[in-house]
């Protein structure tokens, strides 16, 4: 597949105000292929841009099942099936006894999963992205807003879609280099 | 009414200093770390921590050689200081989890400029506690044991055993805060990386930022993520030191099998960390000029959680004192009785001096204003928390059912080498947190101005 030589163009913005409202006005354009970038989280940006759905809490629920049952089993087959043993005449298979373990594994697999299901829905780590092609885009981790247009949007037009973002009153447009 | 009320407001101190952007922000706390050269007395401190270190290392080598012998726990008292440090340094790190998730839960914004430092202590604190179990097992290299794994003797560990449990708390809790401590860099790492003018540095704390650059699906599956692990470790963090008093409690030894453990071990371990916190914060504010971020309202804030938790210690001590009489039972009440005329009570009664008396000192708003007294004060709550798990291990099992097996502790010159050896690797560990990564949460400092508001 040959790739696109332009990735998007970027606009910059002052403020996470600008960066809301230019946001919302993109997309209520008909533009889908958008991203935001702000130095700090902003709340409502992700919604503005499209972004509904959110699956990292399913991850962690699905993890600390997992986790929970991991370790009750594990208990249970090593202290009732596989080797038991007679301790202070309990029954081997004592489940008050195997409440603390179970819930540390519950934490234990349930915070691995948000940490990593984050990381991998975000497809992080990901060592080269278009984006810093743009030196500009260095504030990004600052105090600038930038706001793209990726060029596989069905509704991107080079000379259209720049002309648009400027009516947006960026601090600038640059056009980012795949 | 309205006036009365605008006043109180008034005179409170601010999260942050007016006056601030974006851009000041993050150049004062990357400046630390990037541009700031390191100064001598960064250099005595690290020294002197790092000689520390390596007296521990050689106590720790010494007892590989000669085995544990050498240190001063003999029966009745097995667990000596081995468990001592391991209980108090395990408790100091519980502060860190508090703020960075408790307080994070509880929309405490204030503890935005003290979350990252204190994520390290706690994960510094429980790097020191961990050794100690493990080198105390007497057969150190055979530790793994402890977990279950499929070995060739065809047994598994006994999952009955309170001690059993506190290995995978610890472990749970060593893996769940170091997670927490290192997601919340990533955005931060990003940062430096594009500030940073080493070519190093640009690789490191590129790979280290694992290329985030800010985008907004990015941020808001990041912030779902530290919601959600905030709300795991804040359990977690009630469950590790509750676990760690069940290691007491579910023993019959007179001075142990109470239920009053679990929550003031807890409070105890809350009121250790934030002492800790204190000390550190206090001269590290002061040394890099960060009164502006780590403010008055944060010490303020602090001295209260101590002052709450201290009481809550204070009512613990009480109960066990008024259970070892109403109990009826003649091993309790000699408990009690030992502690307070036995051959420890200049430990015990210093405890409560330090523990009990002496913060209450904290009622002063004009002490709870000064970081001098604060400073003071933390220290005098750490030295009794290291005496309150002194009197639990030592006092309950040098004396109990039998006169015939009671017995007396001391430590040893490696008991102390070890000790004080710990304490000098995790300031070691503090002083290189210091220099190599920003102290203070830089993305979470911009939320805190106003202009990070959107105006609609």
């Amino acid at each position: 597949m040959k790739r696109d030589p332009v990735y998007g163009i970027m606009a910059e913005f002052d403020s996470a105000t600008a960066l809301v409202e230019a946001a919302r006005k993109t997309h209520q354009a008909g533009y889908r292929r958008i991203d935001a970038y702000s130095p700090f989280p902003i709340e409502g940006l992700a919604e503005e841009i499209g972004f509904d759905h959110d699956e990292v809490p399913l991850v962690v629920l699905i993890g600390g099942l997992v986790g929970g049952l991991t370790g009750y089993l594990m208990q249970y087959w090593m202290s009732a099936v596989d080797y038991p043993l007679n301790i202070g005449g309990k029954p081997p298979h004592s489940w008050p006894a195997f409440i603390v373990i179970t819930f540390e594994m519950t934490i234990l697999f349930a915070g691995i999963s948000a940490v990593f299901g984050m990381l991998a829905l975000n497809g992080l780590p990901m060592p080269y992205h278009p984006v810093f092609n743009v030196p500009r885009f260095s504030s990004a981790s600052k105090d600038r807003f930038f706001l793209i247009v990726f060029s596989s949007d069905s509704k991107y037009d080079p000379a259209g879609t720049r002309g648009f973002l400027q009516g947006l009153q960026p601090r600038s447009i640059s056009e980012v280099p795949s | 009414m309205d006036e009365p009320y605008k006043a109180t407001v008034d005179t409170e101190a601010p999260v942050m200093e007016p006056g601030y952007t974006f851009g000041t922000v993050t150049e004062k706390i990357s400046a630390i770390v990037l541009t700031r050269p390191a100064s001598n007395g960064w250099f005595v401190g690290f020294g002197i921590a790092f000689l520390l270190t390596m007296m521990m290392l050689y106590a720790i080598g010494y007892l590989f050689l000669k085995g544990i012998g050498i240190w001063g726990s003999t029966i009745p008292i097995g667990w000596g200081f081995a468990i001592i440090n391991f209980v108090w340094w395990i408790g100091i790190g519980h502060a860190g989890t508090l703020i960075s998730a408790i307080l994070l839960l509880l929309r405490q914004s204030w503890r935005n400029s003290i979350n990252r430092f204190a994520e390290a202590m706690t994960l510094f604190a429980v790097a020191c506690a961990g050794i100690f179990p493990a080198i105390h097992v007497g057969r150190p290299w055979l530790a793994y044991w402890l977990f279950p794994y499929p070995s060739t003797m065809g047994v598994w560990p006994q999952f009955r055993s309170p001690l059993m449990w506190d290995v995978f708390a610890v472990s749970t809790y060593a893996t769940i805060s170091a997670l927490f401590w290192f997601i919340g860099l990533v955005p931060d790492m990003a940062t430096l990386r594009d500030r940073a003018t080493h070519p190093v540095a640009r690789i490191v704390y590129g790979m280290l930022s694992m290329g985030w650059r800010g985008s907004a699906r990015h941020w808001h599956r990041y912030e779902t993520a530290y919601l959600l692990l905030a709300g795991l470790a804040t359990p977690l963090v009630l469950s590790v030191h509750t676990v760690v008093s069940f290691d007491f409690a579910i023993g019959i030894v007179p001075g142990w099998h109470t239920t009053i453990f679990p929550p003031y071990f807890v409070a105890g371990a809350i009121y250790s960390g934030f002492a800790m916190v204190l000390m550190l914060a206090i001269p590290i504010r002061k040394i890099y000029n960060l009164e502006d971020f780590i403010t008055e309202l944060h010490l303020q804030n602090a001295a209260k959680v101590m002052l709450a938790t201290g009481l809550i210690v204070a009512y613990g001590y009480g109960i066990e004192a008024f259970m070892g009489w109403y109990s009826g039972d003649r091993y309790d009440a000699f408990t009690i009785w030992n502690r307070l005329h036995g051959p420890y009570a200049v430990p015990y009664w210093s405890l409560l001096i330090c523990n009990i008396f002496v913060p209450q000192l904290l009622w002063i708003k004009k002490l709870r204003t000064s970081p001098v007294a604060l400073f003071l004060l933390s220290g005098v709550i750490l030295v009794g928390m290291w005496l309150e798990r002194f009197i639990i291990v030592v006092v309950s099992l040098h004396r109990d059912f039998l006169t015939s097996s009671w017995g007396m502790y001391y430590p040893t010159r490696w008991d102390w080498m070890t000790y004080i050896g710990t304490i000098g690797m995790f300031l070691a560990a503090m002083f290189l947190f210091l220099r190599l990564l920003p102290a203070i949460s830089i993305f979470e400092m911009r939320t805190l101005l106003p202009e990070a508001e959107v105006k609609e």
